[in-house]
């Protein structure tokens, strides 16, 4: 049956075909429909199951407040459920599926809760799931968690093919809302010469007004619409988008709006959604009202409608929801669908008004139509079990008696209008209540405001309480900031509505229980009022034990109407009950657009070294170090990542190795105050370093705790160079800066990052001599660079300098070079290395090999929570300065404390690896009752060069204990022993590094 | 999301080019101090319903450290001025004192 | 330099508006007052001193106000290190921080319309980048997607980007993300 009238349709293209699937059969639309018109021009009424109940679901409204109607849309990589069929436009081969039921739509098992519906009240699942404990885990915890969830999550192993952004726009004024008050705000914003940004939700200009008729300017309101657009087109400072949502304003005339580009046009180049990240000097939001449902009982069956709904089917897209439809109101407006659907040749049996004394001129139209209208009556009840067939007539003024039934295939409700103020709340804008109209409304006295406390958001027309053509019109010209010049239309010439909150006014119990007020989530009156009775007084509260506005929909149509029953039943007034928080977005949006380009390969930045494309093409295992990625080590074909390391370890050890350290971080300081502020900055004395040499040392917090170590470098009586670790690169270089510019800003000294200027290359092992004399240019021989000595020259033809460090306890150099040089150093180096065997190795061999040697590394043997103290470390800690950073705390009671763990080195009394994190077991039990222990390991190697595994550990009174035996614990397995010795496993005497 | 005028480039910065530092004006107590102090220099922040005088840094831009006056309630920003003071300036001083009046 | 490779040497997409790396370039960065070092430094460079945000170019050159004391000097990445010697010896007088950092950083040059490079680069930075608040002349050290980076508008059109050299790869990647010609937006 199709219910696609033979004329009419403003925004339909009747000469182009568009083919979709809804469940899987074939259905066909027209190019210009939302998915929403066109299933009901297919007649598919029932498009969805409630939450909790399972009951049959409908379309209800024709926009962004719509409740039921959310589908699975696309196929595959492309599938998304809860997408609002009322703002997803129709394409070509859309494939879309109702949601939440099972097995069909049809036909739902769950549906059986409907009947248990009174055993299922307001908080049923707070008061059922309670007791007994036990049952939480296994039953009650996997049942709710089944019925849970709305719609499918795609497939795990769906990816989602199309491409995001990000757009950040300055602007001075941001519209938001393209209805005739939109428009009006934004020409008279642009007549004051500013900057101007228009956006619309819906791909189309004009709102509501182009539906309801009325004449701006002495011309109809469309036709004013599209000469107000040309004219804003035309202007050079203004700027107007459709498909763009305003989603959330933020402080400081901070707003994001999303932009839907190619969900209408699905597959193509273009990206999908685009989030706007706007500033504005001001924002009016021009954002329009939404009709309010009426609560009687059957109000949730297919073929309820709002009547403005109901009216923008008919006017724009020329499908009939109902061939009888009844209207049902409290106010005028809704006598426009009335007329609109007797003008589309659709019967209208009757219209209830709850108004006693009913309505005024547009009441005067319809009665003049022939259409028949009852004043002081409202429904009883609706008709129907998956569908509407007819309504029971009853007086508004008594308890439901039924007075009459009138068959008929739709009802188009209305309980009067509220403002959209979900943009003005979201930045701090308040609200008051307009009894008149029995809505809240934006408070102009208490706007948001922005950083210099002047206000930042105007509301405009509707949305700002205007819902006359002529008011709105002029409030938008106002809220725009021109002065003459304001749109002008005939005043508004309607009766005033009266509150309806509950249909009939002393509904009894079966009726309320059947009167829903928040479609989706199955909340009705009866459940608030159960709230108030049991105590809620609160919006805030019994918003989360109902339920109420907590679907998707976020109580766009049930908000209101909720908080007034709560306050009729707390005996309160509505603005004192108020409402709940108003958050953003307004609408959902996706995650893809908030991660905009970030994704696969742009997800987060990589920090690559000038040796990366080296390391990749020879099989580096990445390790992530921060954001760099730094080889673990390099596998040879079919070789483990274990072997690789023990590989590169040995030759290192017998002959050459390499290590790419151009992560290292590399900090120039300078100026005659750079001593003092170097002995600030390092627990030993830096100020004494000479020209040429090198010192290792460690920098700590101002909470005393280890935060780096390093070799800094004298260059000269000025100059400092300090390397930091990978990781502290640009915090030790933010910290320098910190302290520079915010306490000491009367040194003379100056700091530059030159961390990324260099490639650095570590030469080890007992031929790295050989092979620098191969490259030539640099004396790195014994006498003329000892051991802790730097040199600059040309190495190999490329400027260099060389420092005579180790972190391996190898004879080894660190090369210096201009970074785009990097690769060619390696180069020479793995050239002229030939015959030594040289190797690359990663940052495991790295580390096998400073643990063999003692050497800390920060992170494994620091956390945040050790001081240098702890690690054995005195002697880098000077007694001779006054104060460094980190001193102070250092001196506190729990630092200075014998009983802090302190470093050792542990030998497993089988040759084991201990066990990462493993913690030494101790005697008892702590103060919680659990197993006491008395150290940990903080590193844990298998030692290649000693051929057992090694590790170090934080030790209770460790370094007293040397010999001891101590138990560390293993996941699934008995304790290993271990024994506590120096943590100088290899070389102690430095006979392999002085050479 | 703040907006705050860096007061050596004039930039009106986003606050994603921002670095938070805590409060302001802190006083440093070293090798010397007695606990107490100590204490409130590493340990005790301020943490009003109003006017706060806090520490950003450009780090996206000219990477300086300034301090904001900013109201945590209304998001106001009295004034932003250079970090290279020990007391907000007396026109900030001034622009709170005629709030509280 | 036939041994000095600049990330990304031969990256490039063309479009409505092409990404391209720019190769080696010279940068100087200087440290100090910059009334007391922008005399000997106009006078080693040949330029003059921008104003807070300015970059001025002249002969190949060009001198960026990076901070109230921090200039960067473009230049032929050949001549740096003798300019950075030269710089050194003029400043000495002074409290001054002079390094060559010509491999620290990785340059690209955006062509084509300009308000189509406005709006590429405003897909990644949250600057204002209207060109009554950027125009030619200014240069702007910002936030891209993830990163810090500085941009300007050059006198011959292109819109110049820097960013550390170990993100140039993702720098690019997000600049021909940002250009390409299916996602325009037709704002600017």
């Amino acid at each position: 049956m199709s219910h696609r009238l033979a004329t009419g349709g403003r925004l339909i293209d009747r000469s182009t075909s568009v083919r979709f699937t809804f469940n899987g059969t074939y259905l066909r639309g027209h190019a210009g429909d939302t998915l929403a018109s066109a299933l009901l021009a297919n007649g598919r009424t029932l498009v969805g199951r409630s939450f909790k109940y399972h009951r049959p679901r409908g379309i209800v409204a024709s926009g962004a407040e719509e409740p039921n109607a959310l589908l699975g849309l696309g196929k595959g990589d492309r599938f998304e459920p809860n997408q609002r069929a009322t703002t997803t436009e129709l394409f070509e081969d859309a494939s879309t599926t109702s949601q939440n039921h099972w097995p069909s739509l049809d036909f739902d098992v769950g549906a059986v809760n409907t009947a248990l519906s009174r055993f299922l009240p307001a908080g049923f699942y707070y008061k059922m799931f309670m007791h007994p404990r036990p049952l939480w885990k296994h039953v009650y915890e996997p049942f709710i968690r089944k019925s849970a969830g709305l719609g499918e999550a795609p497939a795990a192993e769906a990816r989602d093919p199309d491409s995001y952004e990000h757009f950040h726009i300055h602007t001075d004024v941001l519209v938001i809302g393209g209805g005739v008050a939109g428009l009006a705000a934004a020409k008279s914003a642009a007549a004051t010469g500013a900057q101007v940004l228009l956006i619309e939700q819906t791909p189309h200009w004009g709102g509501r007004a182009v539906v309801d008729g009325g004449e701006i300017d002495g011309v109809p309101a469309e036709t004013w619409v599209n000469a107000t657009l040309q004219t804003l087109e035309g202007m050079d400072n203004v700027r107007i988008r459709t498909r763009v949502m305003g989603s959330g304003v933020y402080d400081h005339g901070y707003a994001l709006a999303y932009e839907r580009i190619a969900d209408h046009a699905p597959g193509g180049e273009a990206p999908r959604h685009r989030l706007w990240r706007i500033r504005a000097q001001k924002i009016v939001t021009a954002t329009g009202a939404i009709e309010r449902p009426l609560s009687f009982a059957g109000n949730d069956l297919p073929g309820v409608m709002l009547a403005a709904a109901v009216r923008d089917y008919v006017v724009n897209y020329a499908v009939a929801p109902g061939k009888r439809t009844v209207v049902v109101t409290n106010n005028d407006d809704a006598y426009r669908t009335a007329l609109a659907l007797h003008d589309a040749g659709l019967e209208v049996p009757a219209i209830l008004d709850a108004r006693a004394e009913g309505g005024g001129t547009l009441a005067e139209a319809a009665r003049s139509r022939g259409i028949r209208i009852l004043t002081g009556r409202g429904i009883a009840k609706v008709k129907g079990r998956k569908h509407v067939t007819g309504v029971a007539i009853c007086a508004q003024a008594g308890e439901g008696t039924v007075l009459d039934t009138i068959p008929c295939d739709a009802v188009a409700m209305s309980g009067g209008w509220s403002p959209v103020v979900h943009l003005w709340s979201h930045a701090g804008g308040k609200l008051t209540w307009n009894a008149e109209e029995a809505f809240f409304q934006p408070d102009p006295k208490r706007a948001p405001n922005t950083h210099d406390a002047s206000p930042v958001v105007f509301a405009a027309g509707a949305a700002n309480g205007q819902l006359g053509l002529a008011e709105a019109l002029s409030d938008a010209w106002s809220a725009g900031g021109a002065g003459e010049g304001a749109p002008t239309a005939a005043p508004r010439d309607e009766a005033p509505m009266r509150p309806v909150w509950v249909m009939p006014e002393n509904a009894k119990p079966a009726l309320r229980r059947k009167a829903w007020l928040d479609f989706q989530n199955d909340v009705k009156v009866s459940d608030v009022m159960l709230a108030a009775q049991e105590g809620y007084e609160s919006v805030e509260h019994t918003k989360r034990y109902t339920t109420l506005g907590m679907a998707t929909d976020q109580g766009k149509l049930s908000n209101i109407n909720g908080l007034a029953i709560l306050s009729q039943s707390l005996g309160e007034d509505i603005p004192a009950v108020g409402t709940t928080t108003f958050r953003p977005p307004y609408t959902p949006i996706s995650l893809a657009a908030i991660a905009g380009e970030a994704r696969g390969a742009l997800f987060q930045p990589i920090r690559k070294t000038p040796l990366h494309d080296w390391h990749e093409a020879n099989g580096a295992q990445w390790e992530p170090v921060g954001h760099w990625r730094r080889p673990y080590c390099f596998t040879r074909p079919g070789e483990s990542k274990h072997d690789a390391v023990i590989r590169e370890i040995d030759q290192t050890r017998s002959s050459l190795g390499l290590l790419d350290a151009s992560t290292l971080g590399k900090i120039l300081v300078k100026g005659p105050d750079a001593g003092r502020f170097m002995d600030m900055l390092y627990t030993n004395m830096m100020s004494s370093l000479k020209p040429g040499f090198c010192r290792y040392g460690l920098m700590c917090s101002e909470n005393g705790f280890l935060m780096d170590d390093g070799v800094v470098a004298r260059i000269d009586d000025q100059t400092f160079l300090v390397h930091t670790t990978t990781g502290g690169a640009d915090s030790i270089h933010a910290h320098m800066e910190d302290w520079l510019q915010t306490e000491w800003w009367d040194w003379q000294v100056w700091t530059a990052n030159v961390t990324e200027q260099y490639a650095q290359i570590a030469v080890v092992g007992p031929n790295s001599r050989k092979v620098l004399e191969k490259l030539g240019g640099i004396d790195v021989s014994k006498e003329a660079l000892p051991f802790m000595r730097w040199t600059d020259g040309t190495l190999a033809d490329i400027p260099a300098r060389v420092f005579r460090i180790s972190f391996s306890g190898e004879l080894s150099y660190e090369i210096a070079v201009p970074a785009n040089r990097g690769r060619a150093l390696w180069d020479k180096l793995l050239e002229a290395g030939e015959e030594f065997g040289v190797t690359p190795y990663g940052t495991e061999a790295l580390h096998v090999m400073r643990a063999e040697k003692g050497f800390i590394m920060i992170g494994d043997e620091t956390d945040g929570t050790v001081i240098p103290q702890d690690l054995g470390l005195d002697w880098a800690i000077s007694k001779k300065k006054e104060d460094y950073i980190g001193k102070r705390a250092q001196a506190r009671s729990f630092m200075a404390s014998p009983d802090r763990w302190k470093l050792v080195g542990l030998e497993t009394l089988d040759g084991s690896v201990l066990p990462e994190g493993s913690y030494a077991i101790g005697e008892g039990r702590n103060a919680n009752g659990q197993r006491a222990t008395e150290g940990r390991v903080t590193s844990t190697y298998y030692s290649p060069t000693l051929k057992r595994g090694i590790a170090f550990g934080l030790v209770h009174n460790g370094p007293d204990r040397m010999g001891q035996e101590v138990a560390f614990n293993r996941i699934g397995g008995e304790p290993v022993r271990a024994r506590i010795v120096s943590t100088m496993f290899f070389d102690p005497e430095g006979e392999k590094q002085n050479v | 999301m703040l907006i705050l005028s860096c007061p050596y480039c004039g930039v009106a910065a986003d606050e994603t080019e921002l670095h938070p530092g805590g409060e302001g004006h802190l006083v440093r107590h070293g090798p010397g101090s007695s606990d107490d102090e100590f204490e409130s220099y590493l340990f005790l922040r301020r943490n009003p319903r109003g006017v706060h005088v806090e520490r950003w840094r450009h780090v996206h831009g000219c990477g300086k450290w300034f301090h904001a006056a900013r109201d945590t309630m209304t998001m106001e920003v009295i004034g932003t001025y250079p970090a290279q003071v020990s007391e907000p300036p007396s026109e900030i001083l001034n622009a709170l004192g005629a709030r509280s009046a | 330099m036939f041994d000095a490779t600049p990330p990304l040497a031969r990256a490039r997409q063309d479009g409505r508006v092409s990404v391209e790396c720019a190769g080696l370039t010279g940068m100087v960065t200087l440290r100090g007052d910059i009334a007391a070092i922008g005399e000997p430094v106009a006078d080693a460079t040949g330029l003059s001193i921008p104003d807070t945000l300015g970059i001025v170019e002249d002969g190949g050159r060009a001198l960026a106000w990076m901070s109230p004391d921090e200039l960067m000097l473009f230049c032929a990445y050949d001549e740096a290190e003798e300019i950075a010697a030269t710089l050194t010896a003029a400043t000495a007088e002074d409290h001054a921080l002079v390094a060559n950092v010509s491999d620290a950083r990785a340059m690209f040059e955006l062509s084509g319309e300009e308000a189509a490079l406005r709006e590429t680069l405003a897909k990644l930075t949250p600057a204002d980048l209207r060109p009554d608040a950027f125009p030619p002349g200014t240069i702007r050290r910002t936030r891209l997607a993830q990163v810090s980076g500085a941009i300007w508008l050059a006198e011959d059109g292109a819109m110049r980007v820097i960013c550390f050299r170990s993100v140039a790869d993702y720098v690019f990647s997000l600049l021909c993300h940002a250009a390409r010609p299916a996602a325009a937006v037709g704002h600017f």
